[in-house]
């Protein structure tokens, strides 16, 4: 129903903000960071030394991507979801805007879905980045020749693309779950920094849970359970269970915690 | 076009029954029965913290009623709110924007939120709704960077995108200048005389006083009076003030006209003047009678008044206190 144009203008509020370029900004000096150092480094990363795949960056500039999306997944990348999930309701609470849209009239389950939406769309930005920038610097300091997956196997230009890209889609679906997270959040408190920091904080909770061996039967349900299992996508044949079980689990979490915000938002009262 | 107009029989842009909300054991809003005629400049009027903007947040669907009905533009409140608030217009509890947006972005941004109006002619309602508050020159500039006054006039601005069948502006002057303060009044008599209903809280009688038709005042939550201004006024309240130096003979003549002099009502005024105050009933004789009397039976009279108790007076008499008091 006309959302489209509420979300045209949420999505040009967002990008209108020094906050945004900025974050993308950080994002984007994750790859150039570590492209440069290994490429000025004397002796290459022996492998298991350093994050994941960093061994494979000198081979194929679409390592430099992978790398760093290995890197930024953990905390970097969620915490700016944090930032923009967290403000999505709370931020207009405290801006005193949200009263001014809901009698503009917005409408609450439109405002939330376009809201999230937005948050979706800069999850998306946010992955797209690391991979562009992670290929740009790699093609430019290592080249884009053969590279060879986890397997042994050697594949080509195009077929590293994808795979990268593949990489980038199982890192966007475990921010999209955390984007709802992170918006329900938003709903319970007129603050926004901190609906954000709760968010951020949350997401170290769950990653130190994965960690305790003691807690082995609650980790498949843990939202960051899967955050790195994507090394599957990097071998032949591509195994494709993390991806779709990720994929699912964090489908469950957008319709958990997008039902608790949808009920609490549409009942709670806007006294900012 | 709009099903506005005959949904409403008694022909009321708002109007409520019992309505009440309670924030905890704290009632905010306690059972009120508000009736504002379509067309009236209605004064909401009442200290701060008397549940004026409660009342406005729950009548726009922010907050829900504990319990009690309202109607807005003839619409069920909140269940028919949707088709209620493009026809609304509304300022409330200040102004509030994206301060990293300019003016006119953040009108645009207000009226991208509403789903009924139309993008081709956004450009030129948010043109024409910033002209009017005097903000053309400041279109550009960055939200943060307006004054007080400023951010309040583009909040009207915000409420003006559209044409509007009810106009509710919660303490529109706040932080205005004396100068600002008038543009505001005369920009609510223009948009009233488009036929826009203006509903507008003030916990300042004197600024509200001079536009409105009608006004309520709420004290402690609850709906003390409400009215046109004349039975607000009260009509049978009348009172003459006589100065003379015949104090005593001044008290029986009236006395003997039918006027009631309380013992109170005879002070003394200025250096042998008394000060003679008494009610003059509607059905009472014709002021120029009164002095004619007065005269007759050598009453010398320095001074002759007939007075109407200001609105002022009778609120303060309402609400126990005088406007202005922090609760």
């Amino acid at each position: 129903m006309r959302g489209e144009r509420l979300l045209g203008s949420e999505l040009r509020v967002l990008f209108r903000r020094w906050r945004t370029w900025a974050m993308l900004a950080a994002l984007a000096s994750i790859p150039i960071l570590m492209a440069v150092v290994v490429r000025l480094s004397s002796d290459p990363p022996g492998p298991g030394e350093g994050p994941p795949f960093l061994d494979q960056v000198t081979n194929n500039g679409m390592f430099v991507a992978v790398t760093a999306l290995v890197m930024t997944t953990p905390l970097f990348m969620p915490l700016t979801i944090a930032v923009v999930s967290g403000d999505t309701i709370a931020g207009e609470a405290s801006l005193g805007t949200l009263r001014y849209l809901l009698v503009a009239p917005a409408g609450r389950v439109r405002l939330l879905v376009v809201k999230y939406l937005t948050t979706v769309v800069f999850a998306v930005v946010a992955s797209g980045t690391v991979l562009l920038v992670g290929w740009a610097i790699g093609a430019a300091l290592f080249g884009t020749g053969e590279a060879t997956l986890l397997s042994g196997d050697t594949i080509g230009v195009g077929d590293a693309v994808l795979r990268s890209l593949l990489v980038g889609a199982h890192v966007t679906i475990c921010m999209i779950g955390l984007a709802a997270i992170g918006q329900f959040i938003s709903t319970l408190t007129d603050a926004g920094v901190g609906a954000m920091a709760a968010v951020a904080v949350l997401t170290i909770v769950a990653q130190v849970l994965g960690q305790l061996d003691q807690l082995a039967w609650l980790h498949p349900w843990l939202f960051t359970h899967h955050w790195l299992g994507f090394a599957d996508l990097l071998r032949t044949p591509i195994v494709w269970t993390s991806f779709t079980e990720n994929a699912a689990l964090q489908g469950a979490y957008v319709a958990f915690f997008g039902a608790l915000a949808y009920g609490r938002f549409t009942t709670k009262d806007v006294l900012s | 076009m709009s099903e506005t107009a005959e949904a409403e029989p008694g022909d009321l842009a708002i109007a409520t029954t019992g309505l009440t909300k309670r924030f905890g054991q704290q009632i905010a809003v306690n059972g009120i029965d508000l009736a504002v005629p379509r067309g009236a400049v209605f004064g909401f009027l009442g200290p701060n913290g008397s549940g004026k903007t409660t009342t406005i947040r729950v009548l726009l669907g922010l907050a829900a009623a504990t319990s009690g009905s309202a109607r807005l533009l003839g619409h069920d409140v909140p269940t028919r709110l949707r088709e209620a608030l493009p026809r609304v217009g509304a300022l409330i509890e200040g102004p509030a924007f994206y301060p990293f947006l300019s003016g006119a972005d953040n009108l645009r941004r207000f009226d991208a939120a509403d789903r009924h109006a139309d993008p081709a002619t956004r450009a030129e309602r948010v043109a024409r709704a910033l002209e009017r508050v005097g903000l053309t020159h400041a279109a550009k500039k960055k939200a943060r960077a307006y004054s007080l006054g400023m951010k309040q006039r583009l909040g009207i601005a915000a409420a003006l995108l559209e044409p509007r069948d009810l106009l509710v502006l919660d303490e529109p002057t706040n932080g205005l200048d004396p100068q600002g303060t008038r543009e505001v009044r005369s920009l609510i008599r223009a948009v009233a005389a488009e036929g826009t209903t203006v509903f507008v809280s003030s916990h300042l009688l004197a600024e509200v006083e001079q536009i409105c038709t009608h006004a309520a005042v709420m004290h402690v939550g609850s709906l003390v009076a409400q009215g046109s201004l004349d039975e607000l006024r009260g009509t049978g309240s009348r009172v003459v003030r006589v100065i003379t130096p015949d104090g005593d003979r001044c008290v029986s003549e009236l006395a003997h006209l039918g006027l009631e002099v309380g013992p109170s009502d005879l002070a003394a005024h200025r250096a042998g003047d008394a000060e003679v105050v008494a009610p003059l009933p509607d059905d009472g004789p014709a002021a120029e009678d009164v002095v004619a009397a007065l005269v007759r039976a050598d009453v010398r009279v320095r001074g002759f008044d007939v007075e109407r108790p200001s609105l002022e007076d009778r609120f303060v008499a309402l609400t126990g206190e005088g406007f202005d008091v922090a609760r």
